[in-house]
């Protein structure tokens, strides 16, 4: 695969970060979607972002606190009656 | 995209009587988010430990005044982060800042490699060798990228709630967040075509 060289691609570049949140223009957005349908690489590039992203977003939820670090926050708080086992927190 | 831990709604009055029981369940939905910023910003278990503790007391004690301006989950998370940089202050004996500018190169993130590898099913099954390479991007980008892509994408928070977090326009922090998933986006991709070379 070669590079993105087209200036539409540095365009869609500049609208990629809103068009990933949902937060553009419908008629930028038309614009943008019509690029894609013709350019593989940006297609790509989107894809891939978005991949990225949910990678990222599912790897980290499974990211808890030692147990041993929670036990010493709801001792400091003194919440400690209220502590959940690991298996009440699923 | 919808965090995988459901959180139970918290009930702001509540909180402010003092009900243990609605604090219990403040920390229980915002204690392990707030422990992955500062794990982010601090890089050690234990500082990581003592932000934890202080985000928490300081909400417990600030939660009387505590207005709603902003969301609770804004408030709780700025709180974590000015704690987790007054921490590196106190070490450095120095000015931290996240709002300083993000030097810009024109171009400097723009995708170079091109190569689709969604449909890798190493990218479907998460393999460990796959997850260390994404813990080594995202450690080695610069912190005020990392923070930002952490609020935003991790944490769920939106443009304009990472924006008060850090004390940056939304603007600030959509600049640094397209740099941030498309220096992600790139290392991955040097990744998984290395993985189909062998």
């Amino acid at each position: 695969m070669t590079p993105m060289e087209h200036d539409h691609c540095s365009d869609l570049l500049r609208s990629i970060e809103d068009y990933l949140d949902g937060d553009i223009q419908p008629e930028v957005c038309s614009q943008l979607e019509e690029h894609l349908r013709g350019c593989q690489n940006c297609r790509i590039v989107v894809d891939t972002l978005r991949k990225t992203i949910s990678l990222y977003h599912d790897e980290a939820c499974h990211e808890m606190m030692p147990e041993a670090t929670r036990e010493h926050l709801y001792r400091e708080l003194n919440l400690l009656d209220f502590l959940p086992h690991s298996d009440e927190r699923k | 995209m919808n965090s995988t831990v459901t959180k139970r709604e918290i009930n702001l009055d509540l909180l402010r009587q003092g009900e243990r029981s609605e604090m219990a369940a403040l920390v229980e939905n915002y204690s392990n988010p707030v422990y992955r910023i500062a794990m982010n910003i601090l890089h050690s278990e234990q500082d990581a430990e003592d932000v934890l503790q202080e985000t928490f007391i300081k909400v417990m004690h600030g939660i009387r005044h505590f207005e709603g301006r902003s969301s609770l989950t804004t408030w709780i998370y700025r709180i974590a982060v000015n704690e987790a940089l007054m921490l590196i202050r106190r070490r450095r004996g120095n000015q931290v800042s996240l709002d300083a500018e993000v030097e810009t190169a024109e171009g400097e993130a723009a995708p170079i490699e091109i190569e689709d590898w969604c449909c890798r099913p190493e990218a479907e099954t998460m393999s460990a060798e796959l997850r260390g390479e994404m813990d080594k991007a995202i450690a080695n980008l610069p912190e005020k990228l990392r923070i930002v892509f952490q609020l935003r994408d991790i944490e769920d928070l939106s443009i304009r709630e990472t924006a008060q977090v850090l004390g940056l326009t939304e603007s600030a922090v959509k600049t640094r967040l397209l740099r941030a998933r498309l220096t992600l986006r790139e290392e991955l991709t040097h990744y998984f075509q290395d993985s189909a070379r062998e």
